[in-house]
């Protein structure tokens, strides 16, 4: 006597991101810290030294948090907050030693701050529209600014003075950097769509780029080789050294992307954008290889050194903070998950060798059996329906579900099954239908049982307003569907006769007994396979 | 044409056993069952065949234990004789002939006379002689069933109650009257009211009748014409298909298509007990005398042996044969095992050597659901790799009106438990039927692939995956490797039929209609193209080991090419019509079978060479498309040059009727029929209580004897069973030779076996006076004479001892080993 075989539940694969290095790496921080600040964060500077104090420009109002990872994570309070704007400030910067730190505001006057003081060291004054753009040049005693009158001015830190102006850029100037290496390079990008290079040596522009679209971040990389811009949903990436040749143009956001920044070992590009992603690209071949979901529009972002922490800012004023988990507490963590089902319960005297002179009295195994496979034991087929369609299952195990009707549909009692249910059942078994039809995993399963239940119910078609409600809504479904499928495969259509046209045509060797009876296209054919097998 | 004269094809995998109900002896330790042109009687404890008692000539189509000796049982057969065994020696004992062709052993025996059957009574005559012509005929019923189920005897063989279609017919022997009682075509409900079996209570006047609708009705009353009642069981959903009472009377088994044994309480009906899921469909139901076993035979050819309708003790499985083989004949690389279609949803291990099933392997894994007319997943094809560690096996269900359900799937062969362990799945590995698939044949090679073909004109490679390439943070995402897509070929939109692997596996070719395609699986190009025209191409088969070079293929119209792949051109063909072409993996032979005019012609050859090396003419009616060449145990060595393509593997087919067949040569009949008669084993035997209490006085009797006849006793045990001194005691004492001749004769053959006795030779020589006062007595009996001449001879040797060399000593032990050879060559002589 064999003992029942229960239905099987049919595994399908797991949709969506597949595990990788990347994710592992990415998806290692702690939940997110949120601070609620004054106004939508604009910008977020690291302190290059340590401690990594974070500058967080919001509103009027520059804070200055500290960054402790040890701490707890709620232990985030701002350290020093500068509130001595007039109106909105803009790209608070510290400078290399992390002494100093340089904002500019709405109302045209950029402010020098001491990290440990509280009034301005020093207000530059001579840009007539809101300045947006502030950073230290790699010899620390000049300062670069960029503003909405279109120029972008050098200055010296100890006279307070102005030491040169461009004048090139012919619409607002919203991004810039200074180069790291050498005192005189720096970029400014611009709404005007251009990227330019000036040289302080030689008062004009020496490379102009155009992104094409208004320029809103831009990044150096460490080596200053390469320049990475990003404007509308581009990000392009420029080779300075072949004379700003474009290399790549990455378009993975549908919203403009706002902010970009490097990982600490320059294998990962990060960008953040309005459409609330953050991208992580690999720098060797540009493609994503993980995305962060926040809840709202992102307008800056920073990565702490050493990826310790991801700071976003965003424009409903939320700065949201996540710090990377310590490898105790990760283990941790899964060592918890490990216990939890206490192991020790289920093995008891299990694992016990019966010694020499025992009497081994052994117990029938008890078979566990699922509740609606006991239904089908027991060949109660409307009953195992019902079982399968409870709320929880239906909702969270879809597939246990189909698997059921399947197995009724293979026992040939489906029928039986779906007919005799009431307003209620029926619709319940409606509303699963609407769910899950469109899914292609159960597509094929759930036609059957949809066409089963129309011929079944048809009779009763115009008697109860919320089955009608809902076969007009499965009928909506199907329609829709049907031209998604038609699309697809005008698609598919294009595709063929695009990859036959752009494959060389190679001539197969034919041997002297066999004829060539059109033989020469085999080749064709068996690359367009290939690339159906990928 | 090549001689062949010592090379004859024999049935292979036994016969069905569950065609006629089993009968069970009266001790519950044998049973009886028809099995093809034999009777089988197996244990029932250990589940072995004991005899297979042969001498009918034609199909065995009942077996019945004989009333009045319970040792001895009939069988008759489709050949119209009527044979009476001793089953427990194996030994036939008498043969009746009758006029025509018996159907079925009731009490009497029913004959039929071409369509139509006809219940006769046969008087036995009594008579010494073995063989015995039946001449006394008397038809009891005319028009009964051909089924024997339908015909049974009541209540200690008063009445006979048949049943066929719409009609019961009730004789009583005494009153030599019938009584019939017919049943409406159809109820109110569309049931189907035929009868299918009877039963009769065997002390209550009541028979059971079993319905195609599944219900049981119990007549009683039926010595009345009018004044009949019956009430009606249902429990069944389909046809009932046997009925039994138990011996007492208070059960009544039934069973059907749902291969769940019902027991009915007798007069208590809605008291069920249940034993379900016993695998097929139940067939026969067969009780034994004491009421202990029930044993039920169902319809994949097995006997299930049921105790007390509570616990499956044995089963006895025969090769499953259904309707058709979908998977080839294959070989299991490890076992050596013929695999096949088993059991629905399953794969069988038939091992050849031991003529037996091994085991079933579960591919669907799902409840199969008995019900006729109901579509299931069906294993469709198979094929193993090389070295015995994959299997990959399709299995396709295919309902009216639905899409087609595939599943591949591949199972891996598990060291720990011996058995295979499923591996990968895929669902929908294509989109239309499979057509052929087949394993990389190369051994050496890392990876292992597998191609499969299918009707939606693509044909392809599945590959193992390496194992996971994650390293250090999680190690286990997948631990064991599994099986994907390596690549889709496909060729103008034709749809390919068969692939083949070269073997070494560095070529595959597809065939698509008639052209055949040749890639190399290492690189996916498609290296050269062979074709035929007009037909399809229909089987596709590399050349192996020398003949590597060849490619083989047989198209629809009858022609049998061979392509040699250095030139890539046709080295010859020939205009055969070959059903089945396949290669010895251990050979260059082929092998072709060929219809002709509905027989099937088998021929063997080289593709090096255009000659056969065997070819027979009529191996069997139909056609053969099943065959295997099975790789031998141990390699035979015949010279002839006709049979040795049999040398290093043996060719299995199945015929149209599906009989598993093969060839064998003479010699390796002869090693078979010497080695058969070692195998019987001794169950005679059984532990009873009985038994133990006999066997233990036995034994202390034994123990007793031995201090009282000590003498004899320290000796070497009474050779009472040797078939020499069995024969020499029971011979006549007037056919021996004189006593006097026989003594000295003993004497010498002893004169060797007492040197190593010395110590005892003083105890002897007292009893040798007690014995020799006897003399007379010892005479007579037959036994004392050896110990006495013992005895002398024991006092000769003594004496001869001290005189001996140690090589004469050698040489004398060496002859004491031959024992009673002695006895055996006079007996002869």
């Amino acid at each position: 006597m064999a003992s029942f075989k229960p239905t099987k539940i049919q595994v399908y694969p797991k949709l969506g991101e597949k595990v990788t290095q990347d994710t592992l790496y990415w998806k290692n921080y702690k939940a997110p810290v949120q601070i609620k600040e004054f106004g939508a964060v604009t910008h977020i500077d690291f302190s290059p030294v340590a401690p990594h104090n974070f500058a967080v420009t919001a509103f009027t109002r520059v804070c200055w948090h500290l960054f402790v990872h040890i701490y707890g994570p709620f232990s985030q309070e701002p350290v020093k907050t500068f509130t001595r704007f007039k109106d909105t400030a803009y790209s608070g910067r510290f400078r290399s030693d992390g002494q100093l730190l340089v904002a500019g505001c709405e109302d045209s006057v950029v402010r020098l701050f001491d990290v440990g003081g509280k009034v301005a060291l020093r207000m530059f004054r001579g840009h007539t529209k809101a300045v947006h753009v502030t950073d230290f040049t790699s010899d620390r005693y000049q300062i670069l600014t960029g503003s909405d009158d279109y120029t972008c001015r050098l200055w010296d830190i100890p006279n307070s003075t102005e030491l040169n102006t461009y004048q090139e850029h012919t619409d607002y100037i919203r991004c810039g950097v200074t180069s790291k290496l050498n005192r005189d390079l720096f970029i400014t990008g611009s709404y005007d769509h251009t990227l330019k290079l000036f040289d302080a040596r030689v008062d004009r522009s020496v490379m102009t780029m155009d992104h094409g679209q208004p320029v809103e971040s831009l990044l150096l990389y460490p080596s200053e080789g390469l320049l990475v811009s990003a404007g509308g949903r581009y990000v392009k990436v420029w080779d300075l050294l072949k004379g700003g040749q474009p290399l790549v143009s990455l378009k993975n956001h549908h919203k403009t992307v706002t902010s970009l920044c490097l990982s600490t070992n320059g294998q990962r590009l990060l960008s953040a954008s309005l459409d609330r992603h953050v991208k992580v690209y690999n720098t060797t071949n540009y493609k994503v290889v993980h995305n962060f979901d926040y809840a709202a529009s992102i307008l800056s972002l920073a990565l702490a050194p050493d990826d310790e922490s991801i700071v976003v800012g965003m424009t409903n004023s939320i700065l949201s903070i996540k710090h990377r988990k310590s490898p105790e507490e990760s283990k941790e963590i899964s060592g918890q998950q490990r216990r939890r089902p206490s192991y020790r319960v289920f093995v008891k005297g299990k694992n016990y060798v019966p010694k020499q002179d025992d009497y081994l009295v052994s117990k029938p195994v008890k078979q566990h059996l699922a509740k609606y496979d006991k239904q089908l034991k027991k060949f109660n087929v409307s009953k195992a329906l019902d079982t399968a369609l409870e709320t929880w299952t239906r909702h969270r195990k879809p597939e246990i579900t189909v698997a059921v009707i399947k197995e009724l549909d293979r026992r040939g009692t489906l029928n039986n099954a779906l007919a005799g249910r009431d307003e209620q059942g029926l619709s319940q078994l409606l509303n699963f239908l609407i769910g899950n039809l469109v899914d292609p995993r159960f597509a094929p399963v759930l036609v059957t049982a949809a066409e089963m239940i129309l011929d079944i119910y048809h009779s009763v078609i115009g008697q109860s307003p919320v089955v009608d409600r809902q076969l007009l809504r499965l009928q909506e479904l199907l329609e829709r569907e049907i031209d998604y499928q038609q699309d697809l495969l005008e698609v598919l259509g294009m595709l063929d006769t695009m990859f036959a046209s752009a494959l060389p045509r190679k001539e197969v060797p034919c041997s002297g007994a066999s004829r060539s009876n059109g033989l020469a296209q085999g080749e064709a054919s068996t690359s367009r396979a290939q690339l159906q097998a990928t | 044409m090549v001689e062949h004269g010592d090379i004859r094809v024999v049935h292979r995998g036994g016969s069905k056993i569950n065609f006629r109900k089993p009968v069970i002896t009266n001790d519950s330790r044998f049973l009886l069952c028809a099995s093809g042109e034999s009777v089988k009687v197996f244990s029932t404890s250990t589940e072995e065949c004991i005899h297979d008692l042969r001498g009918h000539t034609d199909l065995v189509t009942g077996v019945l234990i004989k009333p009045s000796n319970h040792l001895q049982a009939f069988s008759c057969s489709a050949d119209g004789t009527v044979r009476l065994w001793d089953f427990t020696d194996g030994i036939l004992i008498k043969v009746r002939l009758l006029p025509s062709i018996v159907v079925c052993p009731v009490l009497s025996v029913s004959v039929s006379s071409q369509s139509l059957f006809q219940l006769v009574a046969v008087h036995l005559p009594q008579s010494g002689d073995q063989l015995v012509e039946a001449r006394e005929l008397s038809a009891v019923l005319t028009g009964i069933s051909s089924n024997p189920a339908a015909t049974v005897f009541g209540r200690g063989g008063e009445y006979i109650a048949s049943a066929n279609g719409l009609q019961l017919e009730v004789y009583f022997f005494k009153k030599q009257k019938a009584y019939r009682f017919s049943l409406k075509e159809d109820n109110k409900k569309g049931g189907k009211n035929t009868f299918t079996c009877v039963a009769c209570h065997p002390n209550d006047d009541c028979i059971a009748t079993g319905h195609e609708d599944g219900k049981i009705r119990l007549w009683r009353n039926f010595n009345h014409k009018k004044e009949y009642t019956y009430s009606t069981l249902h429990w069944h959903h389909s046809a009932v298909s046997s009925l039994s009472f138990t011996p007492e009377g208070t059960n009544l088994l039934s069973g059907g298509i749902e291969s769940v044994l019902v027991q009915w309480r007798y007069n208590q009906e809605n008291q069920r007990d249940f034993l379900p899921r016993l695998g097929a469909a139940i067939t026969h139901i067969a009780v034994s005398p004491d009421g202990a076993l029930y044993c039920t035979s169902h319809s994949d050819n097995k006997i299930t042996i049921i105790q007390s309708c509570v616990k499956v003790s044995a089963v006895i499985q025969g090769l499953v044969k259904g309707e058709s083989v979908g998977t080839d004949l294959m070989i299991d690389p490890r076992s050596k095992s013929l695999v096949l279609n088993g059991k629905p949803g399953h794969l069988q291990f038939y091992s050849l050597q031991r003529d037996k099933l091994l085991y079933n392997l579960d591919i669907v894994q799902q409840e199969y659901i008995h019900e006729s007319g109901l579509q299931q997943f069906e294993v469709v094809k198979a094929a193993f790799d090389a070295s015995g560690n994959w299997l990959a096996t399709v299995e396709e269900r295919k309902q009216k009106g639905a899409e087609l359900e595939l599943n591949l799937k591949l199972w891996a062969f598990d060291e720990q438990t011996q058995s295979f362990v499923l591996n990968t799945t895929i669902s929908a590995p294509h989109e239309a039927q499979i057509t052929g698939m087949c394993f990389s044949h190369a051994t050496d090679s890392q990876t292992t692939m597998l191609v499969s073909t299918s009707k939606d004109g693509h044909f392809k490679a599945w590959q193992l995956a390496a194992q996971s390439q994650t390293d250090g943070k999680q190690p286990s995402v997948c631990p064991c490797p599994s099986w994907s897509c390596d690549f889709v070929g496909a060729y103008h939109g034709l749809v390919p039929e068969c692939c083949s692997f070269s073997a070494d596996g560095s070529l595959l070719a597809v065939s698509f209609q008639e052209v055949v395609t040749v890639w190399s699986p290492a690189s996916w190009e498609l290296l050269t193209t062979l074709s035929q025209p007009p037909k399809a191409i229909r089987n596709l088969c590399f050349g192996r080991l020398s003949c590597s070079k060849y490619l083989l293929g047989t198209t629809d119209s009858n022609l049998l090419c061979c392509w040699n792949l250095l030139t890539c051109s046709l080295e010859w063909s020939t205009s055969m019509d070959v059903s089945l072409l396949l290669a010895d993996p251990l050979s260059e032979n082929m092998a072709a079978f060929c219809c002709q005019a509905g027989c099937t012609d088998l021929f063997v050859f080289k593709p090096s060479e255009p000659r056969p090396l065997f070819s027979q003419k009529a191996v069997c009616s139909g056609m053969v498309t099943r065959a295997v060449f099975a790789p031998r145990e141990e390699m035979l060595e015949s010279c002839e040059e006709s049979s040795q393509w049999l040398n290093r593997s043996q060719l299995y087919f199945l015929t149209q009727y599906m009989d598993l067949m093969t060839f064998t040569t003479k010699t390796e009949e002869e090693r078979l029929m010497a080695s058969s008669k070692q195998l019987v084993i001794d169950d005679s035997v059984a532990m009873t209580p009985f038994y133990l209490l006999l066997g233990k006085h036995r034994q202390q009797q034994q123990g007793g004897d031995d201090p009282q006849s000590g003498v004899s006793a320290e000796r070497t045990p009474l050779p009472q069973g040797s078939v020499a001194i069995k024969e020499l005691l029971q011979t006549p004492a007037h056919v021996l030779p004189s006593t006097s001749f026989l003594c000295s004769m003993f004497v010498q053959s002893l004169l060797i076996s007492v040197t190593d006795s010395s110590k005892h030779a003083e105890e002897e020589m007292e009893s040798e006076k007690e014995e020799e006062d006897s003399e007379e007595e010892i005479e007579s009996s037959r036994t004392r004479p050896e110990q006495q001449a013992a005895v002398g001879g024991g006092e000769a040797a003594e004496s001869a001892a001290p005189a001996m060399t140690k090589a004469q000593v050698r040489e004398l032990r060496r002859v004491k080993k031959l024992d009673h050879s002695w006895l055996a060559g006079l007996l002869d002589s």
